[in-house]
């Protein structure tokens, strides 16, 4: 490395031969992300340890008193355990650019000549990988506890597949919040007031003939609910009693879910590379 | 478009408002290719403002900036390319290698991963970096981490530098030894617009300086004129037993031919000289045939509060805007 101290110097190409694009820009970031995940395993808790906890909690200390008609609520909660973690997925993109923001980091990203929303881009690919580390330990932790895929390979890769799907949207969601809210505590303290109910007002944990009324009605059509039925649905698990005349969105738990995944993607993403353009003038 | 004959930076009354205040209130000044131009004011003068405008991170609200000849307003990306910022709080990134922060700014200069590679290990060796290259950024010192981030403006070689108050933050040694880097780099032809609150820091540096104060230029000229305008060097005496200030005073104005000034409360008397050394020890024989008992004694340079207080005939009102950046 010393041998550049006598080489004579560095040429680098002049400006106007320099040419970049939006897919090479992002994967810079993606992998400045990616370094930082594994340089700092203590902010991956999130999706290792978090996600096992509430499966053994669940699994073993509330599991023995709900019951789940037509089967074992062990293979009932695998699903919902998989949508909540994936919502919680939109923290650790919105907490890595709000932190970006406040020590400097985008300001310098800013005074490059790099594509536009290509530090976007770079955090949402680094988180979408990051995604699949909680859906992988996830599934051999529930087939540990007693889940298992009933219903063949095909629609079992389905149901992954549109665990990947949701982690996108969720991951557009969180870099929303990353690029509009001013701290990584106003994350952490906007985030927990707002995501955490809406994870716990759906089939997570409980079917939701036991909800009472308006809870019901509002679970019917949160998308947690749907993504929990329909991994339920493809993977051949109980999904407990509906009850009489389900809503639309249970009965087609897969394209309603589809629906919001498109509909999350197409309103965040485009707010969120606008309120990042538009931070400049500040 | 770059015309090769325009001064690297052209600023013509730039005005940046948040809420009522005015950051800048008409702020006007060019830097000829070549030269350093040194932005000196106090805290909240509007230097951020200004180095944030000319590096496309904000916008102005009136007025017209142009950097190697590219309107900022109009071509923000065409100025990117051109220029390397190192902002007022070394912004390196702390879980990288010094060398990874160095080969990822290349990158996003679009000069590939090779030359990015070869660039970032030639800056390391020209900044002292090597052996710390391998190590994560936040481990660094103060005075490391801002030669990472000096380093870091360069890896393009852009045309422009911008450095926002280099030294700030930094204990006197590690000052001094990125004052030698920084010099290394101004005589080697750089074009840099730096910002600093000291006086000492611009006129080491800078071929002319701009004295900024509530967003407006109040003063500009190279060190020399400024510092004759300010009045150069004082000597200044402390003394144990405040009855003896005025003797002090009397013995001051006999030694330098100046009217001296006296501090009640600071029991101490000052006053212009350009004697240098000289006039301290003859100061300080003079107080010992005396017998005065004395504190301290000394020659200090002129600071930038001097420079306002001539300037403006106040000191640096406490009551500045302060600066928001976003």
């Amino acid at each position: 490395m010393t041998t550049t101290s006598v080489a004579a110097p560095v040429v680098v190409p002049p400006v106007a031969e320099r040419r970049g694009n939006f897919l090479a820009d992002s994967w810079v970031v993606a992998r400045r992300s990616l370094i930082h995940m594994r340089r700092q395993p203590e902010a991956l808790a999130d999706a290792t340890l978090q996600p096992v906890m509430f499966v053994l909690l669940f699994a073993y200390v509330f599991g023995g008193a709900i019951a789940v008609d037509g089967g074992d609520y062990r293979e009932f909660l695998m699903g919902g355990i998989f949508a909540q973690t994936i919502v919680f997925g939109a923290f650790g993109v919105a907490i890595a650019l709000a932190s970006d923001r406040t020590n400097g980091a985008i300001d310098r990203f800013r005074s490059l000549p790099m594509a536009r929303g290509a530090v976007l881009g770079g955090h949402a690919a680094a988180n979408l990988l990051r995604s699949l580390i909680p859906i992988a330990l996830m599934s051999v932790c529930g087939l540990i506890v007693g889940w298992r895929i009933n219903d063949g390979f095909g629609k079992a890769v389905g149901g992954f597949a549109l665990m990947i799907a949701f982690s996108f949207a969720m991951i557009w969601v969180g870099v929303l919040m990353g690029t509009l809210l001013p701290s990584v505590e106003a994350v952490q303290g906007v985030g927990f007031t707002t995501i955490f109910p809406v994870t716990f007002i759906a089939s997570t944990f409980v079917p939701i003939s036991t909800l009472p009324g308006v809870l019901r009605t509002i679970a019917e059509w949160n998308p947690v609910t749907s993504m929990s039925e329909a991994l339920r649905q493809l993977f051949g698990n109980p999904s407990g009693d509906f009850g009489a005349d389900p809503a639309w969105s249970l009965q087609h738990p897969v394209a309603y879910t589809l629906i919001w995944i498109v509909g999350i993607v197409a309103v965040c993403a485009p707010l969120a590379i606008r309120a990042y353009q538009r931070s400049v003038a500040g | 478009m770059t015309t090769p004959t325009s001064a690297a930076i052209e600023v013509h009354d730039l005005v940046k408002r948040y809420g009522d205040k005015a950051a800048l209130d008409g702020v006007s000044f060019d830097v000829p290719r070549g030269t350093v131009c040194g932005l000196l004011g106090p805290n909240g003068a509007g230097k951020t403002t200004a180095v944030r405008i000319l590096t496309t991170l904000a916008e102005a609200d009136a007025g017209v900036a142009t950097v190697a000849g590219i309107d900022v307003a109009a071509d923000p990306a065409g100025v990117r390319r051109r220029i390397g910022l190192a902002a007022q709080d070394a912004t390196v990134d702390g879980l990288l290698t010094g060398r990874e922060n160095l080969i990822m700014i290349g990158e996003l200069h679009h000069l590939g991963r090779r030359t990015s590679q070869a660039r970032a290990d030639e800056l390391l060796t020209q900044f002292d970096l090597v052996d710390a290259g391998g190590r994560l950024a936040k481990t660094y010192s103060g005075g490391m981490r801002r030669r990472l981030d000096l380093a870091a403006t360069l890896v393009a070689r852009p045309e422009i530098l911008f450095l926002d108050e280099p030294t700030t933050g930094l204990d006197p040694r590690a000052r001094n030894e990125l004052w030698d880097v920084l010099e290394t780099l101004v005589g080697d032809g750089a074009t840099i617009l730096l910002t600093t609150q000291y006086l000492e820091e611009a006129d080491r540096l800078a071929d002319d300086i701009v004295v900024v104060d509530r967003g407006r230029v109040i003063a500009r000229g190279d060190a020399r004129g400024l510092k004759r305008q300010v009045g150069g060097a004082q000597a200044f005496v402390t003394v144990i037993d405040p009855a003896r200030l005025g003797a002090v005073a009397d013995m001051m104005q006999r030694v330098t031919g100046a009217e001296p000034g006296i501090d009640p409360e600071g029991r101490s008397v000052t006053v212009p000289t350009e004697g240098g050394p000289r006039v301290i020890s003859q100061l300080a024989d003079a107080l010992a045939d005396a017998g005065v008992e004395v504190e301290d004694i000394g020659l200090r340079q002129p600071s930038l509060d001097d420079v306002f207080l001539t300037l403006t005939g106040e000191h640096i009102a406490d009551d500045a805007p302060v600066e928001v950046p976003s």
